[in-house]
């Protein structure tokens, strides 16, 4: 009680205890891997030479934090208002079916800069669309936003499902997919940006997509800190009674948040779909909605924590492939445990170690 | 008197952080008395006892129950050294009957049946014993408040409580019920019970305490034999200068009616109806009183009036338009501005930064910023001068809410809403957990909009703010208006009002 009171500095709070939590969910992933009868040392030179150990690596490891950096957002403005969107998922997907739909339409006649301006209204469009109806029922009938977007993930995931075998899949091909997009439906490799560091993007799918995102958190954050509607979002957000009484309209409120909540999973579908694959296939989310709660908390829900933190996720997917990779004993699941470990650290038990943090601090700063 | 205390603090020393909550503490209680402990909010009353009830343990210092150093480590050692506490909100289980919430945490066993004989058997002891008859099937929402605290006392002396504490008992009582409340202390001090009352009212304690201690910032400063001090003396031994415990005022001036309320009928969130049929009307250059106990329906009539809570029939006029559950935001528009009576869950909104409560709800204006952008320059600025203008303490704008102690929020919200200059100014419980310094600058400042004219609604639950501030009264019963009074009849005929008696 009386710890949580003490005002740590700002390099505290969000420099050293997140670098403690980490190393802590590092430690006990070491000694998982040990138990399994792997060298604990090895695997982290593994993961981090993979994540990090090349120009290739590292267009590896920021294309998936592209993904982890849009589905966060997508939460974290949800979360600003008070709405715990679990739904990102979904949103995503159809998000998807948006961007591509341009793409198909548009890549034999015009370059891809024309392209992307209306892929990515397409996918905001298309993911704001299935956040509406559960921002609706939430707004006018008090249905429980996590229960309807949850169910909305397994129905959107059926509904694509159904698009891509009967409608959308190439004629006389096996694969659930839309026909590759053209160059002017694509999304153009990053390799001046590896160049500007000197290195070699290689095959890594690293797009323009990353660009978007981060244009994207300095819209967010503008949007959150800086304007009226922002204001209200997080009044609503921290006291729905104070908001009522401020005037601060609900209904409209939540559905707009949900709509950007919505539309920002949505453009995550630019990454996968013209950035990296040039087409829709199925189940091209793959879990990055989710991953996003995970983000946004552990980025404390700000635009800049939100990058550090998809960073660190794009690291353990990318890493934790080349690991399992690497060494079979160590597979996708056990790399799974890694993941949760350090969400569980970082995110669900953030202040374990504060009141030990707070008593040396003052012991620190009084002598 | 017995010559062992029944409770001895020996330099008790509490921090939270900064803030040095409790300095050094002693103070005895003897065994057997009244002993009342008195202070403004955040002299450190509630967290002194927070550690003698175990939820907060001290820095430093020793507690003694019975002349025995003990250690208070929770609620359950407390009970078992004697302590018993009744909290200022009710720990009950309101659709529990009386007995089973008398038995919850001391079933005795996995199967209720021998336990509630046990129990119902020493509910009509303690009955016999000290007066406290309460029906055991009763269920405890249905009974009135002031039996729910009589459940509250019966618990704790169930658990073989020898020792008392009462923090802010009579917050939820009619004057009456406080009286009875009075009456049960002095039964229970008489069959050798020792009390501890916690109040930041003087009245309270000159009338049923025995011993008084003050507290000011987190120091004891004085204990005195009741009957040898003064609520004079008490003022200023708990403020640390004279206080002006009487508001001056001139005689109103009363103008057009600038809000009529017509027929209103209000349900609360349960769907009982709170306001039944009220009507009247408030006039320019004078301040309207609604007085009556908590939960008569004075908080939804104001919240209907603000636009909060949609009223089921009746009319709302602001300055001669008719605004029934209009929203908030236009009722600004319209110069209605509201003083909420719970500022931490509607006027504040504690984890922001100052300057963003004191532009909230008035956040469209473009003094705040152009189109939709927020310009945090003028924003901070605005928040600065009205921190000057109401001497907000500390002077920070860009300070969490939260850290701002009870009084200094309680200016937050006034500077905001007094400072747009409305034409209506309705008020909720001004100074509830205000120390008395603020209260004070409050009180003038609601006089000073009287005298320039505005329609001023008040209501509270403190009588004497009430006739102090007013210049007439509305009684509020049970959803009704019950009757009108000048401020200045006597405290009796106002008390009946209150409880419905005479209309």
């Amino acid at each position: 009680m009386s710890t949580a009171s003490v005002k740590l500095p700002n390099w505290i709070n969000y420099g050293l205890m997140p670098l403690i939590n980490l190393i802590v969910a590092f430690l006990i992933s070491g000694l998982v891997i040990w138990l399994i009868g792997e060298s604990p040392l090895e695997a982290l030179d593994f993961m981090l030479r993979g994540a990090l150990g090349s120009g290739e690596a590292i267009g590896f490891t920021l294309y998936y934090a592209t993904s982890f950096i849009f589905t966060g957002l997508s939460v974290a403005i949800a979360f600003h208002a008070g709405l715990f969107n679990i739904g990102s998922e979904g949103q995503a997907y159809v998000g998807g079916l948006g961007a591509a739909l341009v793409a198909l339409a548009l890549d034999h006649y015009v370059p891809w800069y024309v392209t992307m301006p209306f892929a990515i209204l397409g996918a905001a469009l298309f993911g704001a669309a299935w956040a509406f109806i559960p921002a609706w029922m939430q707004a006018k009938r008090g249905s429980h936003i996590v229960i309807t977007t949850i169910m909305f993930n397994f129905i959107g995931a059926a509904l694509m499902v159904y698009l891509l075998v009967n409608v959308l899949i190439v004629p006389g091909k096996m694969a659930p997919e839309t026909r590759t997009f053209l160059p002017g439906g694509q999304l153009p490799k990053l390799d001046w940006l590896m160049a500007i560091f000197g290195m070699k993007l290689g095959a890594a799918p690293l797009n323009f997509s990353f660009i978007i995102a981060l244009v994207m958190c300095v819209l967010i954050w503008l949007l959150i800190w800086r304007t009226k509607l922002g204001f209200e979002m997080r009044t609503l957000g921290v006291s729905p009674s104070a908001a009522i009484y401020a005037g601060v309209p609900y209904v409209r409120t939540v559905i707009i948040a949900m709509l950007l909540s919505g539309a920002l999973a949505g453009m995550m579908a630019l990454n996968p779909v013209l950035g990296a694959s040039a087409r829709l296939q199925v189940e091209f989310v793959g879990g990055a909605g989710f991953v996003g709660i995970a983000v946004s908390l552990m980025g404390r829900n700000h635009p800049l924590g939100i990058v550090l933190a998809a960073i660190l996720f794009g690291l353990l997917y990318k890493g934790g492939d080349e690991l399992s990779f690497e060494r079979p004993a160590i597979t996708r699941d056990m790399v799974m445990v890694i993941q949760g470990l350090v969400i569980l650290f970082a995110g669900a038990l953030e202040h374990m170690f504060r009141p030990a943090i707070v008593k040396i601090y003052t012991r620190f700063a009084k002598g | 008197m017995v010559d062992v205390a029944a409770i001895e603090l020996l330099g008790i020393d509490k921090r939270f952080g900064s803030v040095h909550a409790n300095k050094n503490i002693s103070l005895s209680v003897a065994k057997g008395s009244i002993h009342g402990i008195i202070g403004e909010n955040g002299a450190g009353k509630s967290t002194l006892m927070s550690i003698l009830y175990g939820f907060y343990q001290a820095d430093s210092g020793e507690i003694r129950v019975s002349g025995k150093p003990v250690s208070i480590r929770d609620s359950q050692a407390a009970i078992a050294v004697g302590i018993g506490m009744v909290h200022q909100h009710f720990m009950l289980v309101e659709n529990f009957t009386v007995l089973e919430n008398l038995m919850l945490g001391a079933e005795g066993g996995a199967f209720l049946g021998r336990g509630a004989d046990a129990a119902r058997n020493e509910l009509k002891r303690l009955e016999a014993e000290y007066g406290l008859d309460v029906d055991p099937d009763a269920v405890v929402e249905e009974l009135p408040v002031g039996l729910q605290q009589r459940v509250e006392i019966l618990k704790a002396l169930y658990r073989g409580a020898e020792i008392l504490i009462l923090d802010e008992p009579t917050g939820v009582l009619t004057p009456s019920e406080a009286d009875h409340l009075f009456k049960i202390l002095e039964q229970l001090r008489d069959q050798g019970k020792t009390v501890l009352f916690i109040t930041h009212k003087l009245r309270e304690i000159m009338a049923v305490t025995d011993t008084v201690s003050v507290m000011r910032r987190g120091e004891m400063v004085a204990t005195v034999k009741t009957k040898e001090t003064s609520v004079e003396e008490l003022a200023e031994l708990m403020v640390g200068r004279r206080v002006l415990l009487r508001v001056e005022k001139q005689a109103a001036n009363p103008g057009d009616v600038l809000l009529s309320v017509k027929n209103l009928t209000v349900k609360d969130g349960r769907g009982v109806v709170m306001v039944d049929n009220v009507s009247f009307d408030v006039r320019a250059g004078e301040i309207t009183g609604i007085a009556g106990v908590a939960g008569n329906g004075q908080s939804e009539l104001l919240e209907a009036i603000a636009g909060i809570r949609k009223p089921v029939s009746g009319e709302i006029y602001v300055n001669g338009e008719l605004l029934t559950a209009a929203n908030p935001a236009k009722l600004r528009d319209m110069g209605l501005a509201h003083i909420p009576e719970d500022r931490h869950h509607m006027g504040l909104v504690l984890p922001f930064e100052e300057n963003e409560n004191s532009m909230l709800g008035y956040h469209h204006d473009p003094l705040y910023g152009a189109g939709p952008f927020l310009d945090l320059e003028a924003i901070r600025k605005d928040a600065a001068d009205k921190i000057e203008k109401y001497d907000i303490r500390p002077p920070d704008p860009r300070l969490k809410t939260a850290n701002f102690s009870g009084g200094n929020q309680q200016k937050i919200v006034c500077a905001r809403e007094i400072e747009r200059d409305p034409k209506i100014l309705i008020i909720g419980q001004p100074t509830r957990g205000v120390d008395i310094g603020a209260i004070e600058f409050i009180h003038r400042r609601i006089i000073e909009m009287r005298d320039a004219g505005k329609a001023v609604l008040l209501v509270s639950v403190e009588l004497d703010e009430i006739r102090g501030l007013s210049d007439r009264v509305l009684v509020m019963f049970a959803g009704h208006v019950v009757g009108e009074t000048a401020p200045d009849a006597d405290e009796k005929t106002l008390g009946l009002m209150m409880a419905g008696i005479a209309a």
